[in-house]
């Protein structure tokens, strides 16, 4: 071979490159810059240094954060517990499971905004399934708007988030679980392994590798979910379920200010970085386990 | 042969199943029984399951108060298909040159995509509405494209680059042997035998094109005539007084074009899942 430079791989990027720079590269510098200017409806904009940053504490930013992350904990967690069943229910040799597969993925297909259309109508205290379910089973006393008030109205948006990721964990998990060799269960199975057993001792180590992916991947998307709340609550009852993505979107779309929104998106992309740091670690460590695998 | 479930172990899958299908399924039962009712005895109390008033009149009067319902269908499926073909005319060559290829900055590269990944895409709304105004491209079908393909494109870069490393490469030094250039040899041997990958990450595209309309809508347009349904259906939704039972059928209505093309083709979904590379 020639040691000459071929241009041909590099001409074979240039459309993936050329989108996703206008389109995001693009921005997310954009957003660094405005995050230093008072950039608003006026025509005026002035680089005013870290005043944003600044003032972003002097809110109440450090609750959103702290909201964020109990929100995404609770949303991914049950995501996880969830998925991790269903995958076990989905893989179960029984009759009609594939029927089960097909009806488990329906709030994963449809449009998110939909789903949560759907939703808002469950959560309505007068006419709702669930409050009126509630009060028939004597659980509630009377009518209860589940959105009204903040804490009901927090879990209320877990729930719709738990009801539209978890289909996705559910069959990635499957998918996990359907690549571990039969062998190894016939093996444990010989040796008079219980099910449990060998659902804790082969299933289970066999699949951590992608509940862990599974878990930051969620995690990160859980921390980036915009619809499920703004249609639900638009971040209230009083600021009760505004997260950090609903709280930029509030200050710089909704209010517009943009040099504010700016500095409080990137604050979520400081995270986020965190977050993808942590992805690449946990691919590079489970390449090198299993050996070149790619 | 591995031991077979007693009596109760079936039991337990069957009531697992049946508790995760009601949590799945309850929205679009309760919505397919509020679309049935007459308006006036949806906002019925104490609350009732089944009544003896239902009817279908609101797949009929919907049409009326939603006019733009069947144009609303059309823009979904228009704009995703319209993305998914932008998305893989960007993802397939690049996949490939990651694949085929070693030269500099090739892993860097890959890692940028994989980073851009996890911003979604309500972090960058703002430069994002800045760039389609100077780009003149706010109220237009490409406002709602451009943006779904370029943060569609790395995922599926991940996932047809899999494809690729799986196809041998005894396949191209044959074609380059018999003369073929790179270009025709991509085209008329690698792509016919990726064709699988292609499909797997046209459909997961698609299906998350469909899926994530909403916040682009909501944004970069606002002539009604382009939205997509869930943003068409949102302004029904935000109205004064919601016409709960119409809002219902033309939603149910609405989704059932995707449903009907998840069913036909969730093998590859599936496949797409196995291959380990996961979309939104």
């Amino acid at each position: 071979m020639q040691r000459k430079i071929d241009y041909f791989p590099y001409l074979m990027l240039v459309p993936a490159l050329a989108l996703v720079m206008t389109i995001v590269a693009w921005p997310l510098i954009e957003t660094f810059r405005l995050s230093f200017t008072n950039a608003s409806m006026r025509r005026t904009v002035d680089y005013v240094g870290f005043k944003n940053y600044i003032e972003i504490f002097e809110d109440d930013f450090a609750e959103v954060i702290v909201r964020t992350f109990i929100w995404m904990f609770f949303g991914v967690t049950i995501k996880l517990v969830m998925g991790t069943l269903g995958a076990v229910l989905l893989n179960a040799a029984v009759p009609g499971r594939s029927l089960f597969r097909v009806l488990v993925m329906p709030p994963w297909i449809v449009p998110i905004a939909i789903g949560v259309f759907m939703w808002s109508w469950m959560y309505n205290g007068q006419f709702g399934m669930i409050s009126g379910l509630g009060q028939r089973l004597g659980l509630l006393d009377g009518p209860f708007e589940f959105l009204a008030y903040g804490s009901s109205a927090f879990i209320a948006t877990i729930v719709t988030d738990v009801w539209i990721g978890t289909p996705l964990v559910a069959l990635y998990l499957l998918a996990a679980m359907q690549s571990i060799p039969k062998e190894l269960y016939e093996a444990a199975w010989t040796d008079g392994a219980s099910r449990f057993y060998r659902f804790r001792r082969v299933t289970l180590p066999l699949i951590a590798p992608s509940i862990a992916t599974m878990a930051l991947l969620s995690a990160i998307w859980t921390f980036n979910s915009f619809e499920i709340i703004w249609i639900l609550t638009e971040g209230g009852p009083r600021g009760s379920t505004t997260t950090m993505i609903i709280d930029t979107y509030k200050t710089g779309l909704a209010r517009f200010r943009y040099g504010e929104g700016a500095a409080r998106a990137v604050m979520i992309l400081v995270f986020l970085s965190a977050f993808a740091a942590l992805y690449v670690a946990l691919l590079v460590r489970l390449t090198r386990r299993n050996g070149a695998q790619s | 042969m591995i031991d077979k479930y007693r009596w109760y172990e079936k039991l337990a899958i069957y009531a697992g199943m049946l508790v995760f299908l009601t949590f799945i399924l309850a929205p679009f039962v309760e919505a397919f029984v509020v679309s049935l009712r007459p308006l006036d005895q949806v906002f019925r109390v104490p609350y009732r399951f089944i009544t003896d008033d239902m009817s279908f009149s609101a797949y009929v009067t919907m049409w009326e108060s939603v006019p733009r319902l069947g144009r609303y269908i059309f823009n979904s499926f228009f704009i995703s298909c319209c993305v998914t073909l932008l998305a893989l005319s960007c993802i397939i060559p690049a996949a490939y040159s990651f694949s085929r290829f070693s030269y500099k900055g090739r892993d860097g590269l890959l890692g940028t995509f994989l980073a851009i990944n996890m911003v979604g895409s309500a972090v960058l709304i703002i430069p994002m509405y800045k760039l389609m105004l100077n780009l003149g491209l706010l109220n237009s079908y490409f406002a709602m494209v451009l943006p779904g393909a370029a943060f569609s494109v790395p995922t599926g870069i991940f996932l047809m680059r899999s494809y690729f490393l799986r196809i041998p490469k005894e396949l191209e030094e044959a074609a380059h042997v018999d003369g073929a250039s790179r270009i025709y040899t991509l085209w008329r041997v690698i792509l016919p035998v990726a064709l699988p990958g292609i499909m797997v990450v046209a459909i997961t595209t698609f299906i998350s094109a469909y899926a994530q309309q909403f916040l682009f809508a909501l944004i970069f347009n606002s002539n009604s005539d382009l939205h997509p349904l869930p943003m068409g259906l949102y302004e029904f939704f935000g109205r004064q007084r919601i016409i709960w039972n119409e809002l219902m059928a033309a939603s149910l209505v609405g989704i059932t074009p995707v449903l009907l093309v998840y069913i036909f083709l969730q093998r590859y979904i599936v496949a797409g899942l196995t291959a380990g590379a996961v979309k939104e």
